[in-house]
């Protein structure tokens, strides 16, 4: 019983990462075509995504869009989340259910409505302002869920112990709720911040015309042929990604966020 | 703070969702009833001439084409997840965060990467096939891309990640007695396994599959990249007509038919099972 569970373990466990490390074997390949095994080593295709400057264009465009979409998501979650829970306020809580659902749709359509938003506003059709607030709405549910859950967590008898100390609304959240909020908006900032990243239909059919993002790009790298550059950036956000979510792990309560405990 | 201000603090953020969550969602719909116009592209009104159109049986059978194979993904996924999730909330905390780290890494992996990670495992010089070649199942190498059998076997591994998060809050709060009670009266591991864990979860693994059902219905890229254009999802389609064909209004009646797709789904599973979503 012991054997065979090691054995799925294993299997499952191949079945993961197999083929992460097959992209991650092909990106180290030294000649431009795509091998397994990789024949001769070489790092050369990691420097390109830095030296060539289209790449890292991409690069820093998806970067830019990540950072402000996810401060933009938490800046409009935090209010909302803050006055459901502590107010208790029926329209805050019809806000949270509507601010989720961009999330839960395919998100095709999400791409359709802000496409067709956006090109009938005239001059905002293709500026980065527009990716921007489309990754924060279509995210938002992520921000909304974990500051919820992180406000959740706090014990309301420290709040009314320290309103009987003659702390005021401002100096209670200051100095009891931000603390231990905190780490939870940071962890809704991080969620929102990997997947703007990641993300490819909203960005192409919002600023698709004007500014290539990194999945854009490589999308349409992989139509006009191979390139091992595509291997490298693989391994960069596979890279990225484990650090932000074990970043998360190390600060904010990881196995609550998924749901682990009530 | 008086009851205004509350409210005050919230403009902000209502404005947000409002004109960039309910406006352009009340413009697909708009979009999609609308009446071809020669000054400017379309106009508003009511004309069902889009829906129409996919009422043909070209359409008809993508939209069937694409609930099958989201629902063939959702129950493979999830015969592949469960097992690994019961087994990981067993776990100690610090490995239970180690996986939990890397199937979230893998699961925010962007779907043009996994799209090309299986490009590359179905490709003839780098892929899957040599390794039948090595064990002499195959004369020589071959490539296993595009084809149907790639999309199902890229979304899949897709949805496991996906699969394995959704199980997960219920199976880790699921009370270990049960377990305990069912061994002491000797019912062996597999037993166990079969005849408690799965009935007690199964609210779970219902709502999971209709999750994975929804989500898989959403992917783009996997079915251009490693299929042909029969093996096209709605999702493709809608693209195609917005970004290639600037056909807006019949985008959008496709973007309805497959949000009446999901919603009918979820709304049909939830009422099925006694509506005891967990």
């Amino acid at each position: 019983m012991r054997a065979l569970r090691w054995l799925y373990l294993s299997i499952f466990a191949l079945y993961l990462i197999g083929p992460i490390m097959v992209i991650a074997a092909v990106s180290l390949n030294e000649k431009r075509f795509m091998a397994f095994p990789p024949r001769g080593v070489s790092l050369r295709w990691y420097s390109e995504i830095f030296v060539a400057s289209d790449w890292f264009a991409a690069l820093t465009n998806s970067l830019l869009i990540a950072l402000c979409s996810a401060t933009l998501a938490v800046a409009i979650a935090l209010p909302i989340a803050y006055g459901a829970w502590r107010h208790g306020l029926r329209y805050a809580k019809a806000l949270l259910a509507m601010g989720v659902a961009p999330f839960i749709l395919p998100p095709v359509i999400m791409a359709l409505a802000f496409l067709i938003l956006f090109t009938s506003m005239g001059n905002l059709y293709g500026n980065l302002i527009t990716v921007i607030i489309a990754h924060a709405i279509f995210l938002l549910a992520l921000p909304l869920v974990t500051i919820s859950l992180g406000l959740e967590s706090i014990d309301r008898a420290l709040i009314e112990a320290s309103q009987t100390m003659g702390a005021d609304e401002r100096t209670v959240f200051r100095t009891v709720i931000l603390p231990i909020a905190a780490p939870f908006a940071f962890a809704g900032f991080a969620f929102c911040f990997v997947l703007s990243l990641n993300e490819y239909i909203i960005a192409l059919m919002t600023v698709g015309a004007t500014v290539e993002t990194l999945p854009i790009k490589i999308f349409n790298a992989l139509r006009y042929g191979y390139t091992p550059v595509i291997a490298s950036i693989a391994v960069l956000f596979v890279t990225v990604n484990i650090v932000i979510f074990a970043l998360i792990a190390r600060f904010s309560n990881l196995r609550r966020i998924l749901g682990a405990m009530e | 703070m008086g009851g205004l201000a509350r409210y005050l603090t919230l403009v902000p953020s209502s404005v947000m969702i409002g004109a960039f969550f309910a406006v352009p969602f009340a413009l697909i719909l708009l979009t999609s009833v609308s009446t071809p116009d020669d000054a400017q592209d379309y106009i508003y009104a009511f004309d069902l001439q889009h829906f129409e159109r996919f009422a043909t049986w070209f359409y008809i059978e993508r939209a069937l084409f694409s609930a099958g194979l989201c629902a063939l993904i959702a129950v493979l996924s999830l015969l592949i997840a469960f097992p690994f999730t019961y087994m990981l909330t067993g776990f100690g905390p610090r490995a239970q965060n180690t996986w939990l780290i890397y199937i979230l890494a893998q699961l925010s992996l962007s779907e043009v990467l996994i799209a090309f990670s299986w490009q590359i495992l179905l490709s003839r010089t780098a892929g899957l096939a040599n390794i039948l070649v090595w064990f002499g199942l195959a004369e020589k190498s071959f490539s296993m891309a595009p084809s149907a059998g790639a999309v199902l076997a890229a979304l899949v591994y897709l949805a496991v990640p996906f699969s394995v998060l959704l199980l997960f809050p219920a199976l880790s709060r699921l009370d270990k007695s049960l377990i305990e009670a069912a061994r002491t009266l000797g019912g062996s591991p597999l037993r166990t396994f079969f005849t408690v864990v799965i009935p007690v979860t199964r609210p779970a693994i219902i709502s999971s599959g209709v999750t994975i059902f929804v989500l898989t219905l959403g992917a783009i890229i996997v079915p251009q990249v490693l299929g042909r254009p029969q093996h096209w999802t709605l999702s493709v389609l809608i693209t195609d007509q917005a970004i290639f064909n600037f056909n807006m209004p019949f985008a959008s009646a496709l973007a309805v038919v497959l949000l009446v797709l999901s919603a009918s789904v979820i709304f049909a599973v939830t009422k099925l099972t006694g509506g005891n979503k967990s």
